[in-house]
């Protein structure tokens, strides 16, 4: 993966989070406050403003580090510093090289889950965007980077949060009422790894 | 949802325009910066800043000023700002001395709080945070959220910071305040986002919503709407239920945004008679929006317990201004 691919993806991927802007907004509402879809859209907009200044020859880890200042500044909310801390620890993990072999991808992944754990105090099975990224990352580990295979991964982690009990965010407040409702953050990072899948399995 | 706006997207930075416009004697913006900061020079005293989402005006740009904060950092609509808003409104409160954060009890708000934080810190400005979770609506109290009762903690971390205390001792002593504090809200209307087509939860138009937050957060409950009488006693049964100690109470009713003070007033009439009954002594009350939700209808109780060291911090000279003492 190189940084036009990254580009390519971070395209793909603030068009479809404006189409679903609505929906996951919607979805927010059932949990939260209603505007995961406002504050995702306004952080991708403002990421595919700048993906223009981005060259080809950039490294990956400065197109990331890029992202995640922005959806840090501008997400807001939870979303921004767990997006912004993902983008982070996957730049970190890029470091140096000009194009991410499948290593160096199933330890972005790793180090990204990881710092969202971390970062929200928050553990798999909690019903939140960790459980996306926490099963993409081990099956990347497990059966390595199969881009057909990690996109039903992050199906079945954002559906799973269905039938959750939230334990972090504002959703965690209404306990069992919580079960039944997907968590929008795990929609969005669905949508997230589908964008992601979809450009590397076009490029190959 | 009608509304006066220009565009919802600018609705925040139009308004801290406006704000720093109207009260350009005591406050300015900073610069690419959704920061209200205090247009007077700096003290020698620790930084007292506060922020989250708008749509609770006044709170926080409100009570920027002598005696309450040094710095109110204001994201989107019910939106946690970023951590680079959080350290702008760090650094520009920064004496030397220090900087405390009064942050309320949202994952949001704690996260982009505390990476400004390590940021602050790596720049080697000492920084502190306290969390309000004064919100007795929540049974849990590791989930309990900041509501009006976080305007009582801003009061009296101002008035400590302003005395020239070591952010050690501001930090402990508002600590010792947020452990006496608690409030509970309730709805008669929801409340509608500008830019968003429906209203954060659905209520009928004999129903109340007991237990919301301040951010259309649905409640825990909702019934039949009752008499205010009822209603205060409701509220005080629950919040008086929660409160450490007996010394003397600071009484804090607060609308949500669109109950008139007549009713705000009449509210207090019969929570004041209540909390009679039940032989509590009154330290002070303190009616009217302090903490809002856009324009949600309902009313918030916060009730403090009082002592000996904090009366005093609580009474302190404040020029701000929402709160002036």
């Amino acid at each position: 993966m190189n940084t036009t691919q990254l580009k390519q993806w971070l395209t793909e991927l603030a068009a479809v989070i404006a189409d679903n802007r609505d929906e996951l907004s919607k979805l927010d509402q059932a949990l939260g406050d209603g505007d995961h879809g406002i504050n995702m859209h306004r952080g991708f907009q403002a990421v595919l403003a700048e993906l223009p200044n981005i060259k080809e020859e950039d490294e990956p880890a400065a197109l990331l580090q890029k992202v995640a200042t922005i959806l840090i500044s501008k997400v807001g909310g939870a979303s921004g510093p767990l997006y912004g801390t993902a983008f982070l620890r996957m730049s970190a993990a890029c470091k140096g090289k000009q194009t991410l072999d499948d290593e160096t991808m199933v330890v972005a992944l790793k180090q990204a889950a990881e710092g969202i754990a971390q970062r929200g105090k928050a553990a798999p099975g909690e019903g939140t965007l960790l459980d996306v990224w926490s099963t993409v990352a081990n099956e990347a580990r497990e059966t390595g980077m199969d881009w057909n295979q990690l996109e039903s991964s992050a199906r079945e982690g954002m559906e799973a949060t269905k039938d959750m009990v939230v334990k972090r965010g504002r959703g965690a407040i209404l306990g069992e009422q919580s079960v039944g409702h997907i968590d929008p953050g795990a929609v969005s990072s669905y949508y997230l790894f589908k964008t992601l899948c979809n450009t590397m399995k076009g490029s190959e | 949802m009608k509304k006066l706006l220009n565009d919802p997207n600018q609705l925040v930075s139009d308004f801290l325009d406006g704000f720093t416009a109207v009260h350009t004697s005591q406050l300015k913006r900073l610069p690419n910066s959704n920061v209200v900061v205090r247009k007077q020079p700096k003290t020698d005293k620790v930084g007292v800043i506060s922020g989250g989402g708008s749509g609770h005006e006044p709170a926080h740009a409100g009570y920027v000023g002598y005696g309450m904060l040094d710095a109110a950092v204001c994201g989107e609509v019910f939106t946690s700002p970023g951590a680079d808003q959080f350290l702008a409104a760090i650094e520009a409160a920064n004496q030397g001395k220090g900087v405390l954060l009064v942050i309320k009890n949202y994952n949001g708000d704690r996260m982009n709080a505390e990476m400004a934080m390590e940021m602050a810190e790596a720049q080697g400005i000492q920084t502190e945070m306290v969390v309000v979770n004064d919100d007795v609506a929540v049974a849990d109290p590791a989930q309990r959220r900041g509501i009006a009762g976080t305007v009582l903690v801003h009061k009296i971390a101002g008035a400590c910071a302003e005395t020239g205390a070591s952010l050690p001792k501001v930090k402990e002593v508002v600590e010792k305040a947020i452990s006496r504090i608690r409030s509970m809200s309730l709805a008669l209307t929801p409340c509608s986002l500008p830019g968003v087509d429906q209203p954060s939860f659905a209520l009928a138009e004999d129903e109340m919503e007991v237990g919301i937050g301040i951010h259309g957060e649905r409640g825990m409950y909702r019934e039949k709407v009752a008499p205010s009488q009822e209603i205060a006693q409701l509220l005080v049964s629950k919040v008086a239920a929660e409160l450490p100690g007996s010394d003397p109470l600071a009484v804090l009713i607060n609308g949500m945004g669109s109950t008139p003070l007549v009713e705000q007033y009449s509210f207090a009439r019969d929570v004041l008679a209540e909390l009679d009954k039940q032989s509590y002594k009154i330290h002070s009350t303190y009616v009217g929006d302090y903490m809002t939700s856009l324009d949600m209808a309902g009313i918030s109780l916060t009730l403090f317990v009082v002592d000996e060291e904090l009366a005093p911090y609580l009474q302190a000279e404040a020029r701000t201004v929402q709160w002036q003492s």
